[in-house]
């Protein structure tokens, strides 16, 4: 009996540890979000060329968009198949979007 | 019924927000849901795009836009989905308490981007004489960044409802799903965010 | 025995259980009513399009007129009647196919059916108000930015809301097939029609924002004064065209998919033969799907979107012939040694496979870029999608009402008059429109309102008039086929075709709970594999135990009447602003009933194990 109750508490203190270990990538990924965020708006009040800056920028709003969901929306944990497939179909579909509205919107 | 779902920590389950079927059916139901609109913000960024220059004389992004406000209002938005995260955190550990205390800051953190947002439309409109109808991207502006405005308005809504509605009650396997769905859903008001402030505000500034 | 109770209560309380229904067999009959009944509607509308066309200079209508007959027609049968009575027949069905109870959403299906019915009615209430919509189904702008009158803003509304609807009904499909799965129902276990819903609605999740977008912006641009469309204002009107058909093509893939579904049950059901090359007709739908994505602007070859793009899109259309191309040679070969049974479901189906296979075969030519030039909004290109969308989806339709009506209403529609129906509707559909493709390629345009005598159109049109007719008769058939079977129809087992899939396994009429144990899967064709064993049911995959089932509510009818009152506040706001208290309070009682949704804790209900030993089925 108490070892029973003993094991559930270990078991408990691992997931509560494995939780807490979790919750301190999250913080290191905000941090990263932040850097990111602060890397974008320095490039544009700098003033450089546009060419170089705006693939930067997208490449940052990317990465940062796949912190967001892979850990703050935990996409990384398992039974995120069906969920990844419809939000990249949709991702699928949104590019094509943005693209066509890019280069195919006749003037 | 709820009230037997009030669990002890020692029988919370790992993930309360798929322990049932319910909650499985509304985590799986919302993502899906993300994925559409996904669709629709991709359509209104593409109209925005198509539309960015578009504006017969009157005012441009460039001249409009100032960044500072714009990082403010960034920082507290991505801030929000820490604070979020936190109480996620706080809700897989079956403490209620601290996970009340997260969502308040966030819905504070929240309201502030909000109040920024509608003085930065105001500021436009009474400054710049810049709105919805002055021009082609006037519209595809307010309409993009209103959408997501509205957006976060609703999460807003939704989130206060859940924490007034269960505040008394305390957290249990009905409620847990319906908290986690409104996190999901204030996540994915951040990730447009982030293409909002890359795509119409800095690349609009690069020009 | 169910519907003698419901004598019994009057008809009060059976009209208030049906507008707070959550069964899903509830809501696939007020699919079936709805749908059916703007079928009825657009249908009247094409049957006074093709008497004006009947002669030349024709004053049968006016041109303005004829304008709103021809953009309600479309616009009421794609969203109003083929969608509906699509979702009546995956409501009835696919919860049963793969074993569940009820669906993942309850609520939101019954929500989805409210919408659409509200929309539909917004819609169709432009007639009594100053004038339906007349920009065509397309609403293509400037001209639907600068049509008169409130007509495009009711279909702008009107489509709205229907659209959310269809959304969560595909929202609520998708998670209903991914979570609610009976054990051991694979998802290459799942029977075709399961397959094709599950790839309709992931096509709806993904296209109907498109149109949310185009309906928000058309809507500023006529109600609110922005200026996405308009010219002068910068706008661009190339985009209302590609968000119209980033979600229109797939629209039409989320039409004719279920029809295939509903073949590839029939066929292996009357030929007594599994389906043949089963994985591959899945990967045929999934292609479908996939490739359904990336042709739309084979509507816009000549908009000038120059020949890179039209190559690109052209190639990528004609690829689709290739799935497609699979899908016919699997179902000829189901049928090939097989021991067949023909009747009427089985002559949908034989005729289903000629007539789409013309469709087809000009929807390859159409796709030919510089050949469209000649067929642009010209008849053949009616001719086209009448060929694809009556003979597939209505034949689908058909079919499929046929084949499942035993299981929806416990009896079997009576065989004569369902032949009558397909025979006069068959040779009526080929009438109308085949001959439709020669007047295309004569010259004759779509949308006119009417041609000149020196034209030598008149034979063509008249011979299209008479087949219109000949179809309308065949509707009537069916329709007086309904009422006689029942009133008259007697009451058959729960598998009256000796079927295979499992919606065939529930007893008639099948109880609200679907199943009392959930059944045990044991491969594609579930039931078959236990009639080989010689076994009469379904293993059950649990012991007897209570059911949890959802409790009806009133709400969702509340919502769609909020969304209903507040469009008509925003459509009239623009004569006079006092119309937004109009918007505002509809607004509320959406807001309002979402409010008590959220705060009134719904637990369902549970049906206890001893009450099921006693009903023992009912």
């Amino acid at each position: 009996m108490s070892e029973n109750t003993n094991s559930t508490t270990t078991d408990l203190d691992y997931k509560k540890a494995k939780k807490k270990e979790e919750m301190k990538q999250q913080v290191v990924t905000f941090a990263l979000m932040i850097v990111f965020t602060i890397i974008a708006f320095t490039m544009v009040t700098a003033g450089l060329d546009k060419l170089f800056v705006i693939p930067i920028l997208i490449i940052l709003a990317v990465v940062q968009v796949g912190f967001q969901l892979y850990y703050f929306m935990h996409m990384s944990h398992k039974g995120h198949e069906m969920p990844s497939i419809m939000f990249y179909g949709g991702t699928a579909v949104a590019f094509l979007t943005v693209l066509t509205m890019l280069v195919l919107v006749w003037w | 019924m709820s009230q037997e779902h009030t669990l002890n920590p020692e029988v919370f389950p790992d993930e309360p927000e798929k322990a049932t079927l319910e909650g499985k059916n509304k985590f799986l139901g919302f993502w899906f849901f993300l994925g559409g609109e996904t669709v629709l913000f991709a359509c209104l960024f593409g109209t925005y795009l198509a539309l960015q220059g578009s504006t017969v004389g009157e005012n441009t992004a460039e001249n409009l836009f100032g960044l500072e406000l714009v990082f403010i209002m960034t920082m507290l938005l991505l801030t929000s989905s820490l604070t979020s995260v936190y109480a996620m955190y706080h809700m897989k550990n079956n403490d209620f308490a601290k996970m009340q205390v997260w969502l308040g800051i966030t819905v504070v953190l929240g309201l502030a981007f909000l109040g920024l947002e509608i003085y930065e439309f105001y500021h436009y409109i009474t400054h710049y004489d810049f709105t919805f109808r002055s021009s082609a991207f006037g519209s595809a502006f307010y309409t993009l960044v209103g959408f997501h405005g509205g957006h976060v308005l609703f999460g807003l809504l939704w989130i206060i409802t859940l924490m007034a509605r269960n505040a008394k009650r305390g957290l249990n396997l009905y409620n847990a799903p319906k908290f986690y769905i409104a996190s999901l859903y204030w996540h994915f008001i951040d990730v447009v965010w982030v293409f909002i402030f890359t795509v119409v505000y800095l690349m609009g500034k690069v020009g | 025995m169910s519907t003698t109770i419901a004598q019994k209560r009057g008809i009060g309380s059976m009209l208030w259980d049906y507008l707070t229904t959550v069964d899903h067999k509830k809501i696939a009959v007020l699919y079936l009513l709805g749908g059916g009944f703007f079928f009825i509607i657009g249908g009247l509308e094409a049957l006074a399009i093709r008497i004006q066309l009947i002669k030349p200079a024709n004053d049968f209508v006016s041109a303005g007129f004829y304008n709103e007959l021809l953009t309600m027609h479309g616009t009421t049968m794609i969203f109003l009647a083929a969608m509906p009575l699509v979702f009546a027949l995956m409501n009835a069905v696919v919860p049963l196919q793969i074993g569940a109870r009820d669906v993942a959403f309850p609520f939101l299906n019954s929500l989805g059916f409210w919408l659409f019915l509200f929309g539909g009615l917004l819609l169709n209430a432009s007639w009594f108000l100053g004038g339906a919509p007349d920009a065509g189904w397309t609403a293509y702008a400037p001209l639907s930015t600068t049509s008169p009158g409130h007509g495009v803003d009711f279909y702008v509304l009107g489509l709205q809301i229907s659209g959310a609807g269809t959304l969560i009904a595909g929202i609520n499909f998708l998670v209903t097939i991914v979570n609610m799965r009976a054990p051991g129902m694979t998802y290459m276990r799942m029977p075709l029609f399961t397959w094709t819903t599950f790839i309709v609605s992931a096509l709806i999740l993904f296209a109907f924002p498109a149109l949310t977008v185009g309906l928000f912006l058309l809507m500023f641009d006529r109600l609110f004064g922005s200026g996405f469309f308009d010219a002068s204002m910068g706008g661009n009107s190339v985009i209302w065209e590609h968000l119209f058909w980033i979600f229109g093509h797939p629209e039409v893939y989320i039409l004719i998919l279920p029809a295939f579904g509903v073949f590839s049950e029939i066929l292996p059901t009357f030929s007594r033969k599994r389906l043949f090359g089963y994985t591959a007709m899945v990967f045929a739908t999934v292609l479908i799907g996939f490739l359904g994505f990336m042709v739309w602007a084979h509507h816009m070859f000549t908009v000038g979107l120059g020949p890179a793009a039209n190559s690109i899109f052209a190639i990528a259309t004609m690829a689709i012939a290739v799935p497609t191309g699979i899908k016919i040679f699997n179902w000829l070969f189901t049928m090939w040694g097989g021991s067949i049974r023909i009747n009427s479901a089985m002559l949908w189906t034989l005729g289903f496979i000629p007539s789409f296979t013309i469709g087809g075969m000009t929807g390859v030519m159409v796709a030919a870029a510089p050949a469209d030039y000649q067929y642009h909004d010209s008849y053949f290109i009616v001719a086209h999608f009448h060929y694809v969308i009556v003979g597939g989806v209505v034949f689908g339709i058909f079919a499929g009402l046929h084949y499942w009506w035993p299981k929806m209403f416990g009896k079997i529609l009576d065989e004569t008059l369902g032949k009558i129906t397909f025979w006069t509707f068959f040779i009526g559909f080929h009438l109308t429109f085949f001959i439709q493709h020669f007047l295309g390629l004569m010259g004759m345009p779509r949308r006119y309102w009417t041609y000149g005598a020196d034209q030598q159109l008149e034979l063509g049109n008249v011979i299209s008039t008479i087949g219109a007719f000949f179809m309308a008769i065949g509707a009537i058939v069916f329709i007086y086929n309904v009422i006689i079977t029942t009133a008259k129809g007697e009451m058959v087992s729960g598998d009256p075709w000796d079927g295979r899939t499992l919606e065939w396994a529930t007893p008639n009429p099948t109880p609200h709970y679907n199943f009392a144990q959930t059944p045990l899967v044991r491969g594609l064709d579930p039931l078959w594999i236990e009639k080989t064993e010689g076994r009469k049911g379904m293993t059950p995959a649990e012991p007897l135990g209570d059911i949890h089932m959802p409790n009806p509510s009133i709400l969702p009818f509340i919502m769609s009447l909020g969304l209903f009152i507040a469009g008509f506040g925003f459509i009239y706001q623009i004569d006079d602003p006092r119309w937004l208290i109009v918007a505002i309070v509809g607004m509320g009682i959406l807001l309002g009933a979402m409010f008590i949704r959220s705060v009134k804790d719904d637990h369902g209900h549970h049906i206890h194990k001893e009450d099921l030993e006693k009903g023992a089925g009912l």
